[in-house]
């Protein structure tokens, strides 16, 4: 048999046995068997100087060959061993990823809060500032000053806890509108601003009636600012809190602060419209009063009412909440049951 | 104000359907409570004719009537009304009909005799009990003697009617009438009003030789009265009885029910005296004077204010001007000349006069927003007319008008450029002017400026936003565009303390609490616990309960309220937070101030038991860690410490610590009080409260780039004994001081004081982290530095290096 035969049959039977070779430590005798210093293969070419000088380097080459090929299915060998173990390994890791997640620590807004947020976003996004009054007001600015002098006949609408004749907790966050008048610099640019927090009125807690709940008002004054831009406005509220389906109407209402008065209502949420329990079949729901900020208010804070002039709005979050949500008593949004407050979870 | 779409349609020629007549006002006037139709609901009710009654047998009060209701044979009815005869006129449910809240009738049997049907009172068939007459009150209804057997009883009584009820907004006194909603309407619907005023016939005596009246004009503006002598009363007849039970009243007798009828018809309420009661011939309208006292028309026994505006005679006051009459002047049986008084009175008075004497009568709402000022003599002639035709009685000739000081119609300038400019709309001068003399105004134009003449009656407008309403509701709302403001440019931003508001709620939600929103009123005990400064209470002055009669000073109660809530409903796990105001007082001022707060209250396990994470009740150091990750959170920038504070009266005395930045107190943590956990009926909670302005207003770290060494870090940990009393506090400090230019950290990582350290002694164990920024550290710095922090550590705290 001539070397090269014999190189042959090396390739053979060291391919069988790789093939064979069950695990690692089979994979490595392998290689020592065929590839150590005692191996076949170095014997082959130690058997080389028998030959021509001619022959010599061609047998070497395909030794040489062999021997990379053999080492090559050693390796391939060894990382497929290697993957089975692997693989066993990871198969016995498995777990069940249907069991629950670790809990982590994570609150949530208050519903309300998250209308406010939402309010202050829109109105921010048209360049609106947000602005906050005091809680315990003056009847001057509570009162007065939105054109309910003290013996006029509105003021029956709203029950007011005082504390002394002359300070008292607001009842709206409209006084913010004469503070932010009186001080306001109209060469600067237009005043627009919002105004959130909390109000109080002189209630007996049920299921649709709570004395302290959350206002936000609304005050834009220029020059040209017209009740169609009140509607609009008030168009872009509806949509941004309930969604584009939704539809705003005014109807003749009476604010002693605001001439034209108007109330909006929305499309009912619930009937879409069609009229249902809810809407009184009428298929619309009143969200909030607005009108165009009345002369009196602007000459009291010092405002030129010939020209300038504008809209005002109040929205009540807690009506906005109930109605978004259904949820039937208003007392629920200050007694925070956790379990409660963490229904709402959808931010915006 | 209900208000009777047939009433409406005499006068008005109308094509609508009641709902879209209700739907119309809505959008263009006041605001409608509800339509209702008093027949809807209502099934097989008929006239029936009692043929004869006889007494039941087992029973002493129950009649067996036979009951002709237009069918071939009677029917036999059983009924216990007391006012049951023969011949009467009734109302009869048949077998299969419906009453009143959808109760249904049928045949039955009634202590064994058999009964097909049911005679009823008005209240069976859905009248309220306030507007059923007198006499008809405890018993059945008896029609009159026209009705026909067979007949639906519904227009009989003026059940087909449809009553739509207004809520009038208190600038439109001018909608609580007949007379102004036909105006407003004219101008909706663009329709003439056919509105007749009667011709009064006068007979007899000058009124002037009857009757002097003295009037104080600053009381009563105007003040007339009319005289109608030989009157007999008695009921009115059905229509007039329809139309006042229809708008909710009960008809009394025809004197009494005309004035109503007037006030309902005009809005001018009147008064009716029986003239023969007066204490001689002359009338005062007076101020009350101290001491006088007066029944009123509901026996209602009044001391008088001297405010009060009161009807004198010679000899007392006869009644509480535009709120209610006298007892002892009232209209009763054997009057038979009254006087009939119409007049205005101050609105201011008459409003308190209410307040002060409970009494918000329909005239007293009337006054209070203002009457037709050009209507009265209408009103009084009316009156005095129907009680010619209806009472038989003579009117006496003339009117004595004490005082007549009409107002002067409002002139109000406008120009129709204003008008698009306000309402954004393009209307032309011709439809302006039609709209506004629909109203009633008389407009005189000037180029594009009107000169408006506005009718008295409509009080409230006095000023050209007043007429831009009228325009535009009339116009109608749906046709306004609807446009966004444009002009200058304006910054929409939120200033740097909302901004650090917003981020102390992501914050602390992120690190687990819930946003609660608590009442800010409270009680005074509540109040008045865990102050974080010296204040006095302030207090509501006319509460609505005492659970909210005083202003918070703290945010915590309120959460503690929170927490009690949870824990009756079983909820045991509560970590809440609250943002919110806080309200101190000082002596000597009424208005308190505002503070911005931040408290947290946390009870049972701040995570949920998992099956993979066992409950961990709450503890100190885990609510220190949301405060100290809040307060890393908003960048305070300073030394924030906790001191052991043992003088909360609400607090754990031991477990309490004062939040220190830079060594200003900006607040507190630890366990509540267990006596305080008891009052508030919670189990063992931890809260904080910072004062949130105090964050708000400290001076915050600026970002900046540190490098990061590249060089290896070198640790070496320590443990020592030492007395209860040292704390962790004086050791880090200790170390920090002592452990040379290379400490980069010292991090506590073992506490014991378990059984295996000596009693009064405490294990602790540091890692301190050494790095230097500039090249690898040899070991033999490090460990001179740390042997120099445990020789110090020996010395200064005396601890026993383990
Ligand atoms: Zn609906």
């Amino acid at each position: 048999m001539s070397l090269k035969d014999k190189l042959n049959e090396l390739h053979e039977r060291g391919l069988a046995e790789i093939k064979k070779s069950g695990d690692l430590k089979d994979v490595n005798q392998v290689r020592v068997s065929l590839l150590g210093k005692k191996g076949p293969i170095t014997e082959v070419l130690r058997g080389m100087r028998d030959l021509d000088a001619e022959e010599r380097p061609k047998v070497g080459a395909f030794a040489n060959e062999i021997r990379d090929d053999l080492t090559a299915a050693l390796a391939k060998r060894r990382e497929e061993l290697e993957n089975a173990v692997l693989n066993a390994k990871l198969a016995n890791e498995a777990i069940d990823v249907t069991l629950p997640g670790t809990p982590v620590a994570k609150g949530e807004p208050h519903v309300i809060q998250q209308i406010i947020d939402q309010i202050e976003d829109l109105f921010l996004g048209m360049g609106y500032q947000v602005l906050s009054g005091p809680e315990v007001e003056e009847d001057k600015y509570n009162f007065e000053m939105m054109n309910l002098p003290k013996n006029h006949p509105a003021r029956d609408m709203q029950d007011t806890f005082y504390i002394t004749k002359e300070i008292l907790m607001r009842t709206q966050t409209s006084p913010m509108q004469a503070r932010t008048l009186e001080t306001h610099d109209f060469s600067k640019g237009p005043l627009k601003m919002i105004s959130p927090g909390v109000v109080y009125r002189r209630d007996t807690d049920d299921p649709t009636h709570s004395h302290q709940f959350h206002q936000v008002e609304g005050l834009v004054i220029d020059k040209h600012i017209t009740m169609a831009d009140l509607k609009g406005t008030l168009q872009v509220l509806a949509h941004e809190l309930f969604g584009d389906k939704f539809d705003v109407r005014l109807r003749p209402s009476y604010f002693p602060f605001t001439e034209p008065s108007v109330e909006a209502d929305i499309t009912c949420f619930n009937c879409g419209g069609k009229g249902c329990k809810v809407c009184k079949n009428t298929g619309w729901i009143e969200v909030l009063g607005a009108g165009m900020v009345h002369p009196n208010v602007l000459k009291m804070a010092g405002v030129d009412a010939d020209v300038y002039g504008g809209f005002a709005f109040g929205v009540g979050p807690d009506r906005f909440a109930m109605l978004k949500y259904g949820v039937d008593d208003i007392r629920n949004f200050y007694l925070n049951d956790v379990r409660f407050l963490n229904q709402f979870t959808k931010k915006g | 104000m209900k208000i009777s779409y047939n009433w409406i349609k005499e006068y008005l020629d109308l094509n609508v359907k009641p709902a879209d007549l209700a739907e119309k006002i809505e959008r263009t006037s006041v605001e409608v409570d509800d339509v209702v139709k008093p027949s809807d609901g209502l099934k097989k009710i008929v006239v029936g004719h009692v043929l004869s009654i006889e007494a039941h047998p087992d029973s002493d009060h129950l009649h067996i009537c036979q009951v002709d209701v237009g069918e071939d044979a009677p029917l036999q009815i059983v009924c216990g009304a007391p006012n049951i005869a023969e011949g009467q006129m009734v109302i009869v449910a048949l077998p299969g009909s419906r009453i009143a809240n959808n109760v249904k009738i049928k045949k039955s049997k009634m202590r064994g005799v058999p009964s097909a049907g049911m005679i009823c009172s008005l209240q069976e068939i859905g009248f309220s009990e306030a507007v059923v007459p007198k006499e008809y009150a405890d018993g059945i209804y008896v029609l009159p003697a026209d009705a026909k057997p067979g007949d639906d009883v519904y227009d009989y009584l003026g059940m087909n009617d449809s009553l739509i009820d207004l809520d009038v907004t208190p600038n439109r006194g001018d909608m609580l009438s007949l007379y102004g909603t036909l105006h407003d309407l004219s101008a909706i619907y663009d329709l003439p009003v056919k509105f007749d005023q009667p011709a009064v016939k006068e007979a007899g005596e000058p009124i002037a030789d009857q009757l002097s009246i003295h009037v104080d004009e600053s009381l009563a503006p105007q003040y007339k009265m009319r005289l109608v002598k030989q009157v007999k009363l008695a009921p009115s007849p059905m229509w007039l009885q329809i139309r006042l039970w229809n708008a909710g009243y009960r008809p009394i007798n025809n004197v009494v029910d005309i004035t109503n009828y007037i006030m309902l018809k005009y809005g001018q309420p009147l008064h009716a005296f029986d003239y023969d009661k007066f204490a001689g011939e002359d009338v005062y309208v007076r101020n009350a004077k101290a001491g006088e006292k007066l029944t009123t028309l509901d026996e209602g026994e009044h001391d008088l204010d001297v405010n009060d505006i009161v009807i004198a005679d010679d000899k007392a006051p006869i009644a509480l001007a535009g709120v209610m009459g006298g007892l002892d002047t009232a209209i009763a049986d054997g009057t038979t000349t009254v006087a009939i008084e119409a007049a205005v009175f101050e609105h201011d008075h008459i409003r308190k006069a209410a307040q002060r004497h409970n009494l918000h009568t329909d005239a007293s709402q009337r006054f209070e927003r203002g009457v037709n000022r050009t209507g009265l003599q209408d009103a009084l002639d009316a009156a005095a007319q129907m009680m010619d035709e209806l009472a038989g009685g003579t009117v006496q000739t003339g009117t004595v008008v004490a005082a007549d000081n009409v107002p002067a119609p409002a002139v109000i300038d406008i120009t129709m450029s204003r008008v698009n400019a306000v309402l954004g709309t393009d209307l032309d001068q011709a439809k302006v002017t039609h709209i506004l003399e629909t109203l009633g105004c008389d407009v005189t134009a000037d180029g594009e400026k009107l000169t408006v003449t506005v009718p008295v009656r409509r009080n409230d407008i006095h000023i050209p936003a007043d007429l831009l309403e009228e325009i535009a509701r009339i116009y109608g709302y749906d046709e306004l565009p609807a446009t966004l403001p444009t002009g200058r440019m304006t910054m929409g931003e939120l200033t740097t303390s909302q901004k650090l508001m917003r981020a102390t709620r992501h914050s602390l939600e992120g690190l687990g609490l819930n946003q609660a929103i608590s009442y800010a009123l409270t009680t005074e005990d509540k109040a008045k616990m865990f102050l974080m400064q010296p204040s006095e209470v302030t207090k509501l002055a006319w509460p609505m309960s005492v659970d909210h009669a005083v202003l918070r000073m703290n945010v915590i109660t309120g959460l503690l309220d929170d927490i009690a809530y949870n824990s009756a409903r079983k909820v045991k796990d509560v970590a809440l937070y609250e943002q919110g105001r806080v309200f101190y007082r000082e002596d000597g001022t009424d208005r308190p101030s505002e503070q911005e707060h931040i408290a947290g209250a946390i009870t049972g396990t701040l995570l949920p038991t998992a099956w993979d994470a066992p409950a961990q009740p709450v503890d100190f150091y885990q609510v220190k860690g949301i405060v100290a990750a809040y307060l890393k959170d908003m960048a305070v920038n300073g030394d924030v410490t906790y001191v052991a504070n043992t003088d909360m009266p609400e607090m754990h005395p031991g477990r309490t610590a004062d939040i220190l930045v830079h060594g200003h107190r900006i607040g507190f943590m630890g366990q509540i009080h267990p006596t305080i956990a008891k009052k508030f009926k919670i189990g063992a909670t931890y809260v904080f409260e910072l004062n949130l302005q105090a964050i708000i207003d400290m001076p915050k770290q600026e970002n900046q780039y540190d490098v990061i060494s590249r060089y290896p870090a070198i640790t070496r940990d320590v443990a020592m004994l030492v007395d209860n009393d040292v704390t962790n506090d004086q050791i880090v400090e200790l170390i920090e001081k002592r452990g040379g230019a290379f400490l980069q950290s010292v991090k506590l990582f073992d506490v014991y004081d378990g059984v295996k350290v000596p009693k009064g002694k405490k294990s602790l164990a540091y890692t301190l982290t050494f790095q230097d920024k500039h090249e690898t550290l040899v070991d033999d710095v490090v460990t001179q530095a740390f042997e120099k922090v445990e020789k110090r550590l020996q010395d200064d705290l005396g601890a026993e290096i383990r």
